[in-house]
């Protein structure tokens, strides 16, 4: 068996980014973030981030402009549901749609 | 080899017996509900612990599915962690048994058996344990309640081998409430005996560890680039360590003899067997009074024996075959019923034996239940008429006779 030296008899991991795989390949749906709404974006300055603070998968940065890990965001649209002016909306994930 | 020690006899019941073994196993977290008739084995374990006598957390859990929570939580990080329940309770525990085994913690759980409403029973059978008994974890039975002392010692030794939760069960009032002389063991040669516990699992902040979460069908690659077993792999080592946890058991029966002076290198018990063409099967306090019949039927020039199962889990195939070789009739006497189909143990008996040469005819009792008294007339005479029906034919039946008023 292939894994048999691994030496583990439970499952066992570290905690760390993509610990469970690359979930960016469930995406059905793909956010992008509009920098000309965005009040970071449009303020040039470190505020609000709500997309940051509510993205249960921290992929989203606190960067101006924000940007968004797509290795391992799945797409579930807390994002946009959070902006407080509509700057994030969510796209068909055509890659990964039928 | 003799060993020359002094012994210890007290007059104790089953439950003294289990809870003087816990704390002679030095168990660190007792997390327990009281059911009867368990419940004098954790009141016994609360009191040396608030006596001082030992040295643990005794966690009063609102209930038997958190107690083996607590349990699992206290061995992953390093703690030796006991606890006991009856029927009800063990189904209530049902779902964290499997927790405790896939996890591969090295628990023990004195199962005192009973048997299961509906309707209301608190006395004794043993449906309550086998109806765990794809839990996992090992089981073995105990006949008496020096067995219930020595095989507790040696569960810890065991499961801390083979990273494996052992079940100690024992009959309900018949061994728990009962008394009979026990050898306690000296403190020394327990300690002895039995090493401090290693897990396999560490509790580290600088290096964090996640433990049995999310796992996938199949192996993946972990956040630090190595391969990590799926959920099939972990299934197949558990099965694995059960299956290779004979010679451990074993040796935890040898080297208890060295030391203690009682062998325990056995997967079950055998009582003239010899000769025997005819053996009972009989598991816990049962194959005692089996050997009390087979006394009976060999006065009346009957070659019978007696073969007492130990071990359920894992169960000894090759061993079985090997002690009912010379046996033309088997008769397997169940407190326990897969309803539909027959006695558990039964369908073991001809699980090994199927494909080898032995063709024996089997017959099996369900008897006991809800504590219904079995007397060794009753399996005498029950032997004899698994006997007479040879003359009609020696084809199993489908289903087995229940000694029962109907």
């Amino acid at each position: 068996m292939g894994t048999r030296d691994c030496n583990h008899i439970c499952d066992e991991s570290s905690p760390g980014i993509g610990e469970a795989g690359r979930t960016g390949e469930w995406r059905t749906s793909l956010p992008v973030v509009d920098d000309t709404k965005c009040t970071a974006s449009r303020l040039n300055k470190p505020t609000c981030f709500l997309c940051w603070l509510y993205c249960p998968e921290a992929v989203m940065t606190k960067a101006i402009p924000p940007t968004i890990d797509m290795e391992y965001c799945k797409g579930c649209g807390i994002c946009a549901q959070v902006c407080p002016v509509q700057a994030i909306t969510m796209l068909p994930e055509e890659k990964n749609i039928g | 080899m003799a060993v020359q020690r002094k012994s210890n006899m007290h007059i104790i019941d089953g439950n003294q017996s289990a809870a003087i073994a816990a704390k002679m196993s030095r168990v660190q977290v007792v997390a327990a509900y009281p059911i009867t008739p368990q419940t004098p084995l954790t009141e016994q374990l609360s009191q040396f612990v608030e006596q001082g006598e030992l040295k643990a957390e005794y966690v009063a859990v609102e209930s038997e599915h958190s107690a083996m929570a607590v349990c699992t939580s206290a061995s992953i990080v390093g703690a030796r962690a006991f606890t006991g329940t009856s029927s009800h309770g063990l189904a209530y525990m049902h779902e964290m048994l499997h927790w405790a085994a896939g996890a591969r913690l090295p628990i023990v759980l004195a199962c005192v058996n009973r048997a299961i409403g509906a309707p209301w029973n608190v006395l004794n059978d043993q449906q309550d344990s086998i109806s765990q008994r794809d839990t996992g974890w090992i089981q073995i039975y105990c006949r008496n309640n020096q067995e219930i002392m020595d095989t507790l010692i040696q569960a810890y030794r065991i499961a801390e081998q083979v990273y494996v939760p052992v079940m100690v069960c024992y009959d309900g009032y018949i061994l728990s409430h009962t008394e009979m002389p026990v050898d306690v063991p000296d403190q020394a040669d327990v300690d002895r005996y039995l090493p401090p516990y290693k897990p396999h699992t560490t509790l580290d902040p600088a290096n964090p560890k996640n433990y049995n979460l999310v796992t996938l069908a199949n192996p993946r690659i972990g956040v630090d680039g190595k391969l990590y077993h799926g959920y099939m792999e972990l299934r197949y080592l558990l099965q694995e360590a059960l299956q290779n946890s004979r010679e451990t058991i074993l040796q935890a029966g040898r080297e208890f003899n060295e030391i203690f002076g009682r062998d325990y290198a056995r997967m079950f018990w055998e009582d003239r067997s010899e000769d025997a063409e005819i053996t009972i099967v009989a598991m816990g306090s049962l194959a005692m009074e089996a050997i009390v019949a087979a006394d009976m039927l060999r006065e009346e020039g009957l070659k019978v024996g007696v073969l007492g199962l130990r071990v359920f889990r894992p169960f000894p195939k090759s061993d079985v075959v090997q002690a009912l070789r010379k046996s033309r009739l088997i008769v397997v006497f169940d407190k326990n019923i897969s309803y539909g189909s027959e006695g558990a143990t039964c369908s073991e008996i001809k699980s090994a034996l199927y494909g080898t040469y032995i063709n024996a005819s089997i017959r099996n009792f369900i008897v006991g239940l809800g504590g219904r008294d079995v007397k060794a007339r009753e399996l005498a005479e029950a032997t004899k008429k698994a006997i007479a029906s040879l003359k009609e034919t020696v084809i199993n039946p489908d289903y087995p006779e229940w000694i029962c008023q109907i």
